[in-house]
């Protein structure tokens, strides 16, 4: 038990060893699952596909990594992916030649200014009105894919602009550009919390907020930075979305990746409860989930049947850190030896 | 609404909603030849029968402070078995409704225990529900079932004459027994008052020795129900099941719950409202329909912003009983 | 009253939680017809006590009587279901529910299996009647004042056959009109022969309408007597532990040294008039540097509000505040730290330790935030940091890197004081920074605090062991009923001359 214990202290290993047991599971049953192959340069083969597949939720995992740090929760980045899918898709155009409308890299900018603008919406509503994270973010879940559809007037928008698939489609060095924007916004973004106080700040204000106030730190601003950062990386995400099939559908792109993105911050390490926070733990969550998808995949059943996987993964995740569940165990056990005093007594 | 306290702070929201849709009905009437009509009126209902359903059962969760977000899938399932069991497995309808009914208490009552057992957070409890329900789904079929069965036909095409010309279905009539059950539930029974109590201070409703599990529990199971009824209701509507329907159904659940001025932080509000709520949803929908150039999706917008709105409205409220109950309690003499 | 056998009896009776002892053979014993007081300082067992009796915690050693039968009630409900029901400082009822409901709810009752809303406002009229209280039983509770509320709660137990009633603090948040109205209530209550168990830490509301006090001490029985027969003076010194004799020998500490200037130019924080409604009363306070300023009171009598009041966490409605002479605006704990100040707060783990975080990231926070985020400390600056005021302070822990969560007590308060040391302050306000914590790190503690006045800071120090603040100090703010009442400096400055403030009126 006490081995156990020391185990499940260690953070990072419990995602780890949950992605190693699922990919030696893939090893016996799934056949060519690790089989990689070159072609045209690039290399190809499930691993890469996985890799490639968890990048839209690996950007939404490093904003709600440190969303949920601070105990809140960004249920909106689904739609904030499709709005920002339709802003760039909007911006560039879908003329056939492949000409854009605006220039590329403006159009991309807009699209993540956009989104970060419904991050900073909800931080306002969390840290200024004071709402719960889930409501407050609700809303906009719920206007977020109108405004998407609005954006895109209701259609499937399809682009022809070459240079804007390099996002999703393109390579480098043999991988798929978009591990490599993965990989800089990760780094980024621990640099950046890690190397100044704010990743500290962060956490202080999800442990114990009263003393993270009196301790003088803003938890007001954190929050709200947090929220509009989220926000951001939503952007980002649907940047990739939206290049990789080359359309915005402002009714479907990022449909339910919340659910995933939250999963994959949670089986990384980070309690709902808030606190301290593990942005390469929510990474490896994040291929968790995928890895599950694409193993469902290569099972011939119905990829919807995902969904059912998914829902047993939440909440066996989430009773695994039910600190009721803990407690009730040991009090169980309590109980018991009380009873046996008294027995004995 | 016998009680004189009620006209007051408690039922000011619902009667913002009356009003707002009164003012809505009311400019679609002089904007658009047309619109005023009784029959335009009833249709309100008769379109929005299942998600009247829904929401009331969305009701008592929210008055008990919590939340299910499993409530659109939960209605895809019943579509979706619904239709198997009729048209593939050959039951009858008297077999059908009451498993279809019985599957959806059973998942809403799953989901309560692992709430009130475990603490889980009301969310991602009912947000795995939804995945779990829409994987079922798939797992019934894949593809679309359309339902021929000649009651369910019967159904949607029955009208019941309501006054003159203008009739209603039978699906309106279910919904508005559903309201008018909710509506006792909540406000005659001892388990409705244990609703109202949970919202209002769950560990003070434990210490006053109300039973909080059971009730905690029995609401979800309610909410699933009513997710399952309004799933029959829907396939009358649209004689379907499949596995996409009632996606994001949640969200208008919620969103005409908190238009109906029921707090999201629980233990105020009522069906009463839910009915404003849902009839202001409706009208929106009618609105821009009407206006005919504007794109539908825009009433997702609207709802969006009214939910934005009546969250802030409930904020003010709530900032105004903090500081009544501030001045209440006074301490020594200062200043 | 004595001659007939007590409606409760508790006796020797011990409960034990993990690594403390909080009552060790403690006796209680309640008669019908009386009000009997239960008093103590903090960690006196108070608490627990009444947990234990009405079901919250379960007790380890000794028996519990209800009329001449034992009784082990497991829970809230059991003990209600025995007659025993308690009414909480915080008041356990539905605030968005009406008043009569609150009174009823969970025992309805019904006419053809629904509520008769009717028959329910009636009964609750006539059972807030019996208290006197014509309130309009529709309106919601949380419209209602808290003084209501109380009698709501108390309203909603009587109605059940209740024996034994006990008041947790419900006075702390009332004013005093309100206050004499619960009392009548409560002696209504008393003289139709309910079991009364009262608990508060204003004295003189003992004195108004306690029959009988029980006082207890560090977990311990102390002793039981008749309200008319016990001075006030003996009771303050009782719950002290100390006896009234001890006291004429003054101890004279370590603060003798500064004791010579008694009089404080108020150079470095100077209070006038400084006040907040349901907080304490408007007050005037000077701290100079490398003074020690101790303020000294029972729990509850307004020492914490007034720190929270100088850290900014409260606002205050009036008065006002300068540092080092100039004006000055403490809206938010950011303003005071931006003026040099630093609190650390009585309750650790609520409001002062991290527990998840390390002991290096609680030692520097504030230091961090007060560089702000972007002049971030390398982590090599922060073990030297961390280290040295380990050093500094002997916080007893084998690295910097464990988890706070698994210091000790003392050690967790060290490390409050060592966060605001790393910035450097220029004000320092320690609220009950020894409770809890064992003899040797309460003389390490004190110790620290001698040492930084010595180096020019201003302290306030906090604390309900008057010897304590004695020693420190070198004047001594005495706080009662939630206001300043005196300044005691020279020759005034005994535990005697604390407790006599304390014991006599405003």
């Amino acid at each position: 038990m006490a081995f156990l214990r020391n185990l499940s202290r260690k953070k990072i290993f419990w995602p780890l060893a949950a992605l190693v047991l699922l990919m030696c599971f893939n090893l016996f049953f799934t056949p060519n699952f690790f089989r990689v192959e070159i072609k045209e340069g690039h290399l190809y083969g499930n691993v890469i596909d996985i890799l490639k597949n968890s990048a839209p939720i690996m950007f939404l995992a490093i904003g709600l990594t440190l969303v949920i740090a601070t105990k809140g929760v960004d249920i909106s980045v689904g739609s904030v992916v499709a709005i920002s899918a339709g802003v760039v898709a909007m911006l560039i155009g879908g003329d056939l030649k492949g000409v854009p409308k605006n220039p590329i890299l403006l159009s991309m900018a807009a699209a993540v200014l956009v989104a970060t603008l419904a991050g900073m919406w909800n931080g306002l509503l969390v840290s200024r009105v004071g709402m719960q994270p889930v409501i407050a973010t609700l809303i906009l879940l719920v206007a977020g894919r109108g405004i998407a559809m609005v954006t895109t007037n209701a259609m499937v928008v399809w682009l022809y602009a070459k240079p804007f698939a390099l996002l999703g489609q393109g390579y480098l060095l043999g991988l798929p550009f978009s591990l490599y924007m993965v990989a800089f916004l990760l780094l980024a973004t621990m640099l950046v919390t890690r190397r100044t106080a704010l990743g500290l700040f962060i956490e202080a204000v999800g442990i114990n907020p009263t003393a993270a106030r009196f301790a003088g730190i803003n938890a007001r601003n954190i929050v709200f930075w947090v929220y509009a950062f989220s926000g951001f990386c939503a952007g980002i995400s649907g940047l990739v979305v939206c290049s990789t099939v080359m359309s915005a559908d402002g009714n479907n792109a990022g449909d339910g990746y919340e659910m995933n993105a939250i999963l994959a911050v949670v089986l990384g390490g980070t309690s709902m409860s808030g606190g301290k926070f593990y942005l390469m733990g929510s990474m490896v969550g994040a291929l968790i989930v995928q890895t599950l998808t694409t193993t469902i995949y290569a099972f011939n059943v119905p990829p919807e049947i995902a969904f059912l996987v998914k829902a047993v993964v939440v909440w066996v995740v989430s009773l695994l850190q039910s600190p009721d569940l803990r407690s009730g165990m040991a009090g169980f056990l309590g109980r018991r030896s009380e009873g046996g005093k008294e027995a004995a007594a | 609404m016998s009680r004189k306290g009620l006209i007051n702070l408690r039922s000011l929201p619902s009667l913002v909603t009356l009003g707002l849709f009164l003012l809505m009905f009311g400019a679609g009437s002089l904007s658009f030849p047309g619109f005023f009509s009784l029959q335009n009126f009833l249709n309100l209902f008769i379109d929005n029968a299942y998600l009247l359903v829904l929401a009331v059962g969305m009701t008592l969760v929210i008055v008990a402070g919590g939340i299910d977000l499993s409530v659109g899938s939960m209605l895809a399932l019943s579509t979706m078995l619904s239709s198997f069991l009729l048209e593939r497995a050959g039951w009858k309808p008297g077999q059908v409704i009451p498993t279809v009914l019985a599957v959806g208490l059973a998942l809403g009552a799953f989901m309560g225990y692992m709430i009130h057992a475990f603490s889980l957070p009301p969310f991602i409890v009912t947000l795995a529900g939804l995945y779990l329900a829409r994987g079922l789904c798939y797992v019934v079929s894949i593809d679309a079932i359309g339902i021929k069965n000649e009651f369910w036909q019967g159904m949607a095409n029955a009208r019941i004459p309501a006054e003159a010309a203008n009739s209603v279905s039978p699906s309106v009539i279910i919904a508005l027994a559903v309201v008018a059950a909710g509506g006792f539930i909540l406000r005659s029974t001892k388990f409705g008052r244990t609703i109202y109590a949970i919202g209002g201070n769950e560990q003070s409703a434990v210490l006053m020795g109300l039973p909080v599990a059971r009730t905690k529990v029995g609401i979800y199971a309610i909410s699933g129900f009513c997710s399952a009824l309004s799933g029959i209701v829907f396939s009358f509507y649209t004689l379907a099941g499949y596995a996409l329907n009632g996606r994001g159904m949640e969200m208008d659940a919620i969103a005409t719950v908190v238009i109906g001025g029921t707090l999201l932080t629980g233990g105020v509000g009522g069906v009463v409202g839910t009915v404003f709520g849902v009839l202001v949803y409706g009208t929106i929908q009618v609105l821009i329909m009407f206006q005919g150039t504007l794109n539908s999706w825009w009433t997702r917008i609207a709802i969006g912003f009214l939910v934005f709105l009546f969250c802030l409205l409930q904020r003010v409220f709530e900032a105004g009983r903090g500081k009544s109950g501030k001045d209440g309690s006074a301490g020594p003499a200062s200043c | 009253m004595s001659e007939q056998a007590p409606i409760l009896e508790m006796k020797k009776i011990r409960k034990e939680f993990p690594g403390v002892l909080a009552l060790s053979g403690v006796d209680f014993r309640l008669w019908k017809g009386e009000v009997h007081a239960l008093m103590g300082q903090n960690g006196a067992g108070k608490s627990t006590l009444v947990k234990v009796l009405t079901g919250v915690h379960r007790h380890d050693g000794g028996e519990m009587l209800l009329e001449g039968r034992p009784i082990r009630p497991d829970s809230p409900l059991a003990a209600q279901k025995l007659g025993i029901n308690a009414v909480y400082q915080e008041i356990n009822l539905c605030p968005n529910l009406s008043v009569a409901e609150n009174v009823f709810i969970g025992r309805e009752p019904l006419r053809l299996g629904r509520i008769d809303w009717k028959a329910m406002r009636e009964k609750a009229r006539e059972v807030l009647g019996r208290l006197n209280l014509s309130v309009d039983v529709t309106r919601t509770l949380s419209s209602c004042s808290i003084a209501v509320q109380q009698m709501v709660a108390i309203a909603r137990v009587l109605d059940s056959a209740a024996k034994v009633l006990v008041l947790d603090e419900p006075t702390s948040s009332l004013d005093e009109r309100e206050v004499a109205q619960l009392f009548k209530v409560v002696r209504k209550l008393r003289d139709e022969g309910m079991a009364i168990l009262f608990i508060t830490h204003f004295l003189d509301q003992t004195y108004q309408i306690a029959d009988r006090i029980t006082i207890l001490k560090n977990g311990e029985f102390v002793g039981e007597y008749e309200a008319a027969k016990l001075p006030k003076l003996e009771l303050v010194a009782k719950m002290l532990g100390k006896e009234l004799s001890e006291f004429s020998q003054a101890s004279p500490g370590e603060g003798e040294k500064s004791r010579t200037a008694s009089v404080s130019a108020g150079e470095l924080l100077r209070a006038r008039g400084l006040g907040r409604r349901g907080g304490v009363a408007p007050f005037d306070l000077d701290l100079d540097g490398g003074e020690v300023l101790g303020l000294a009171g029972l729990l509850g009598s307004g020492r914490t509000e007034t720190a929270r009041l100088l850290f900014g966490i409260d606002k205050a409605d009036c008065g006002e505040i300068s540092v080092k002479g100039k004006p000055a605006q403490i809206g938010s704990p950011r303003a005071a730290m931006a003026l040099g100040i630093g609190f650390c707060s009585e309750d650790r783990k609520n409001e002062g330790i991290f527990a998840e975080l390390s002991i290096r990231e609680n030692l520097i926070l504030a230091l961090q935030t007060k560089l702000g985020a972007f002049r971030f400390i390398a982590p090599k600056r922060q073990v030297e940091i961390a280290d040295r005021l380990i050093r500094e302070l002997g916080i007893k822990t084998p690295s910097s890197s464990g988890e706070a969560k698994q210091l000790s007590g003392g050690n967790q308060q060290k490390v409050m004081l060592a966060r605001w040391l790393a910035t450097d302050p220029g004000i320092l306000i320690l609220d009950e920074p020894t409770r809890g914590i064992d003899v040797g790190a309460k003389l390490e503690i004190m110790e620290q605090i001698l040492n930084l006045s010595r180096a020019g800071l201003g302290l306030l120090f906090i604390s309900s062991e008057f010897e304590e603040v004695l020693r420190c100090s070198g004047r001594v703010a005495v706080f009662k009923d939630k206001a300043l009442v005196a300044q005691l400096a020279g020759p005034e400055m005994t535990e005697s001359g604390i407790m006599r403030t304390i014991a006599g009126g405003r």
